[in-house]
């Protein structure tokens, strides 16, 4: 009878030691390899990795997730087995830049083929691509050449017209706080509350759904990045959102249409560290420029690479030259713009 | 029940003077798994960059009441159907009862950020049930007509009451099942019909279940942070993710994630306050099958009405669409690699499971034997983790962790000249450490409510006659609860298959689960690309639900197993 419960607890014990022996063990390091920490969504870089791997024999390790990542690296400290990290926009960069994750890189392949503007100063981070900030307007409800200012979404002549994603989305928060920069805080928020003011329903949904709602007749206008365009027309479901709407780069006659960098940067425990900007190196290369181009629609930051030829019929723009380490300065002013106005209530009844 | 405390207390103290080990066990496993939430805490103690001015002049008034509105629904929601729905499957006969005892348990296997995205693809302008409705009345744009937006508070409300009113379901069918026939007679022979019987006999005898299954679900809606951002509903989560990501400041996100806790300690407070210091271990083991109520005619198809709705809306439906878009995205969007992903999520939800339940058992069964009110306050608070949102919680865990990983490498630098590196972050042990403290709740509120069952006398019987502790629990508590040891354990297992953000950035490198897997076929937006992994996440949680609840409806006290219910 005794025995009985001795073996239960016997049984429990042991169960418990072996799957936290089992779950403890690291896996087995290869020879050649960089371990990246990745803010962005691993579906679109994974061939470029895989690529990189090929050419250089080094194997690639991703975690990827949205947040977290910096408190992760924070937390882990000069024992941390990250070697560099991505992200989609310039903010999470700079955000790790500030808290010391990172360190600055001397190359001059990096510095060749990305042009100042898109790369921290001390190559403590580097963008790869960019993407534009435009406007989608109606190819029916809008005449041509009528909106040509971001400042012309504040227009009262728009009222019920315009529809868009959370003000608090990283992409809007870095065009507020490009705003910011150039124009001051005071005319930002009023320039704010105008297109609040012009909502036609509370702010939702994603860049490609207000293509949707504007093919739908819900409103005329919207601000979206650019390579959305190009992605709804390789979709069977979403090709005629994206057919229904015409993008307009914004402010182009002006000091130019907002961008922001999607990036990458070696982290400051980098123990593979040449590997980490090897692997940086290649990403600013013509072979995975060209292919950001060509499976993402995004603009490559190195001169003399293509576009993707749908992506080249929308247009020539010219982009915003500020410096975007100056803009993501103003990214927690401009979250605070949106609560102040009350953007993301904004549209009702 | 009145004179059952007191033999509590004449027992107790033979029992913490021979047997400490007990509650300073229990003591250092609820310390550890309340470093996550300290860890929160002491975040929040450093500045913040005055943000609260700025919160409360502008969004915490809304960040608020959204909340408490959320909750209340929620609460509510989840307290009437999974009570009204497990009284009828327990007491009552009418076609179809056998079936809905374990279908009303499904919809528990569908993350609330699936179900919310399916209703809105099927309830949008452009979804299936405008554009009929629009054809039918020959309406052509948005603005000739109203419908209710699923992208509102309301829409919230009713996505997470579908998905988690089996909790209240689960719990309140086991409080039911293990009531003794006598009380239920006494009230016959004074007189209660049915429904006074459920009213003022089934339902006070349940309410600590009941109130359980209640605020978890309650502490479910706090943490939740996918369902609102897509619906637009703005909730302290959300909040605290706008402020960690967009103003860059942890310490604000962890200063409203402590707002959480606090509204967490309440709920906790009220569940206590519900239960009070009364007792409600039966007073005699005398377990017959049940009386059952037959209905017929109106009243039976009333009853089937009642529990069909929510399954049907819950599981269904959704699985329905599912299955559609997984049938239009082809059979070879089913790559083998989610046999990897499968296998992954199950290793780490059933070790964390048991995990869990250990960790339930030693807290639960150390307040019992210690009476130690530290270990009573440690426990609540060991709790907690699981009204935190996810990412937030992840911090909790990854700072702690990766501080005792870097003292250790330090110390053995220093002695041996070694370096350890990390020996737990970003390791699958973080990952199911992260889980326990974030699941806890689930596994302690179950077995907690369900040991107060065990009369003190059994205690008592176990020990005269030689058992050690750890002996009378394996040999009695164990056995008598095994029934809700098995809901707990089953709680943790599906809500770990669901888990998605604590995951995303504890894992280690090359690892996806099915959750996170799904959550990256998300980004193309296409519901045919995201349906087949959800289709697995869903299948994946229902068989051990059927399983659970196949043993379950066995473990009536008094009935062996194998031994079918006779009604």
């Amino acid at each position: 009878m005794r025995t009985s419960s001795i073996r239960f607890w016997q049984t429990t014990t042991v169960a418990f030691a072996g799957a936290v022996a089992a779950f403890s063990i690291a896996p087995a390091s290869a020879a050649e390899e960089v371990n990246l920490y990745s803010v962005r969504q691993p579906a679109l870089i994974q061939p470029l990795l895989d690529a990189f791997s090929r050419e250089s024999g080094v194997k690639v390790n991703v975690v990827f997730a949205e947040s977290g990542m910096l408190e992760r690296l924070k937390a882990e400290g000069a024992n941390s087995p990250a070697d560099a990290v991505l992200s989609t926009d310039v903010g999470t960069l700079h955000d790790m830049a500030e808290a010391g994750l990172l360190q600055g890189v001397k190359s001059d392949v990096l510095e060749r083929n990305i042009p100042a503007a898109y790369r921290h100063p001390d190559g403590v981070w580097f963008g790869l691509t960019t993407r534009a900030r435009v406007a989608y307007v109606s190819k029916d409800r809008v005449k041509p050449g009528e909106l040509v200012n971001y400042a012309d979404l504040a227009d009262p002549k728009y009222k019920g017209k315009l529809c868009i994603r959370s003000g608090k989305h990283v992409y809007n928060v870095s065009l507020i706080a490009s705003m910011i920069a150039h124009d001051g805080e005071a005319a930002t928020k009023k320039w704010l509350e105008g297109v609040k003011a012009n909502l036609a329903a509370k702010p939702q949904g994603s860049d490609r759904s207000q293509a949707q709602a504007i093919m739908q007749g819900a409103c005329d206008i919207s601000l979206a990045n650019a390579y959305y365009l190009g992605l709804m027309s390789v979709d069977a479901v979403q090709k005629p959102w994206g057919e229904a709407v015409k993008p307009v780069f914004l402010n182009s006659q002006g000091r130019g249409t907002h961008v922001n960098v999607s990036g990458g940067a070696v982290t400051k425990s980098a123990k593979n560290r040449a590997n980490a900007v090897k692997l940086l190196e290649f990403l600013s290369k013509d072979e995975a420029q060209k292919r950001y181009a060509e499976d993402n629609f995004e603009y490559p930051v190195k001169a003399g690479v293509a576009v993707h030829p749908f992506i080249a019929g929308l247009g020539q723009f010219k982009s915003d030259p500020i410096s975007l380490a100056e803009v993501a300065k103003h990214r927690a002013r401009a979250t605070r713009l949106v609560d102040e106005v009350g953007f993301d209530q904004g549209g009702g009844a | 029940m009145s004179d059952a405390p007191s033999v509590t207390r004449r027992r107790a103290p033979a029992v913490l003077g021979r047997f400490d080990g007990w509650a300073a066990g229990a003591l250092v496993v609820s310390g550890l798994v309340a470093a996550p939430l300290i860890a929160v805490i002491v975040l929040a103690l450093t500045p913040s960059d005055d943000i609260w001015s700025h919160l409360l002049s502008t969004v915490l008034p809304l960040y608020a009441s959204n909340t408490v509105f959320l909750m209340t629904g929620v609460g509510a929601g989840t307290l009437i159907i999974g009570t009204a729905t497990a009284w009828l499957v327990t007491m009552c006969r009418f076609p179809g009862r056998r079936v809905f005892e374990w279908l009303l348990l499904l919809p528990m296997a569908i993350p609330a950020y699936v179900i919310a995205f399916l209703y809105t693809d099927l309830l949008e302008y452009a979804g299936p049930v405008q554009s009929a409705l629009r054809h039918a009345a020959g309406w052509t744009t948005r603005r000739d007509y109203w419908f209710p937006d699923i992208r509102s508070l309301g829409g919230a409300i009713a996505m997470m009451t579908l998905v988690l009113y089996p909790y209240v379901y689960l719990l309140a069918r086991a409080a039911f099942h293990e009531q003794s026939v006598c009380v239920l007679e006494v009230g016959r022979t004074l007189g209660r019909g049915p429904w006074r019987s459920f009213f003022t006999i089934a339902l006070p005898l349940a309410r600590p279940a009941i109130v359980v299954g209640v605020a978890l679900a309650m502490m479910e809606t706090l943490s939740d942070y996918g369902t609102v951002t897509f619906f637009e509903v703005p909730t302290f989560s959300a909040g605290i993710y706008d402020v960690w990501r967009n103003m860059s400041s942890v310490a604000g996100a962890a200063q409203l994630a402590v707002v959480l806790l606090v509204f967490a300690l309440i709920l906790v407070a009220a569940e206590r306050w519900a239960r009070r210091d009364r007792r409600f271990h039966h007073t005699t083991t005398k377990y017959r099958a049940l009386p059952s109520y037959r209905l017929g005619g109106g009243r039976a198809g009333l009853a089937f009405l009642i529990c069909a709705l929510p399954v049907l809306l819950g599981f269904v439906l959704p699985v329905g669409v599912l299955i559609e878009h997984s049938l239009r995205a082809g059979a070879d969007s089913f790559g083998w690699e989610y046999l990897g992903f499968a296998a992954n999520s199950l290793l780490l939800s059933s070790v964390s499971a048991a995990c869990a339940v250990a960790v339930g058992l030693l807290l639960a069964y150390g307040i019992r034997l210690g009476r130690s009110p530290l270990l009573k306050y440690a426990a609540r608070i060991a709790s907690l983790g699981y009204a935190v949102p996810g990412a937030v919680l992840a911090v909790g865990v990854l700072v702690p962790l990766a501080a005792f990983d870097n003292m250790v490498d330090g110390w053995m630098r220093q002695l041996v000249g070694v370096s350890t590196g990390l020996l737990l972050s970003g390791t699958l042990a973080a990952v199911t450490f992260g889980y326990v403290v974030r699941f806890l709740a689930l596994a302690y509120g179950a077995i907690d409510a369900s040991l107060a069952k065990v009369t003190p006398s059994m205690d008592g019987a176990a020990r005269t006659l030689g058992q050690t502790p750890g002996g009378a629990l394996a040999r009695v508590h164990v056995p008598i609860i095994r029934g809700s040891v098995l809901v707990a354990a089953m709680l943790v297992f599906v809500d770990g298959m669901k888990e998605l953000p604590m995951t995303l950035i504890m894992r280690p490198f090359n690892f996806e689960t099915l959750a996170t897997w799904v959550y990256v076929l998300g980004v193309t937006e296409r519901l045919q690309d995201y349906s087949p992994g959800a289709l697995v996440i869903v299948a994946a949680g229902v068989l051990p639900i059927i399983v659970m609840i196949r043993t379950t409806s066995r473990s009536r006290p008094g009935q062996g197993p194998g031994q079918g219910m006779t009604s």
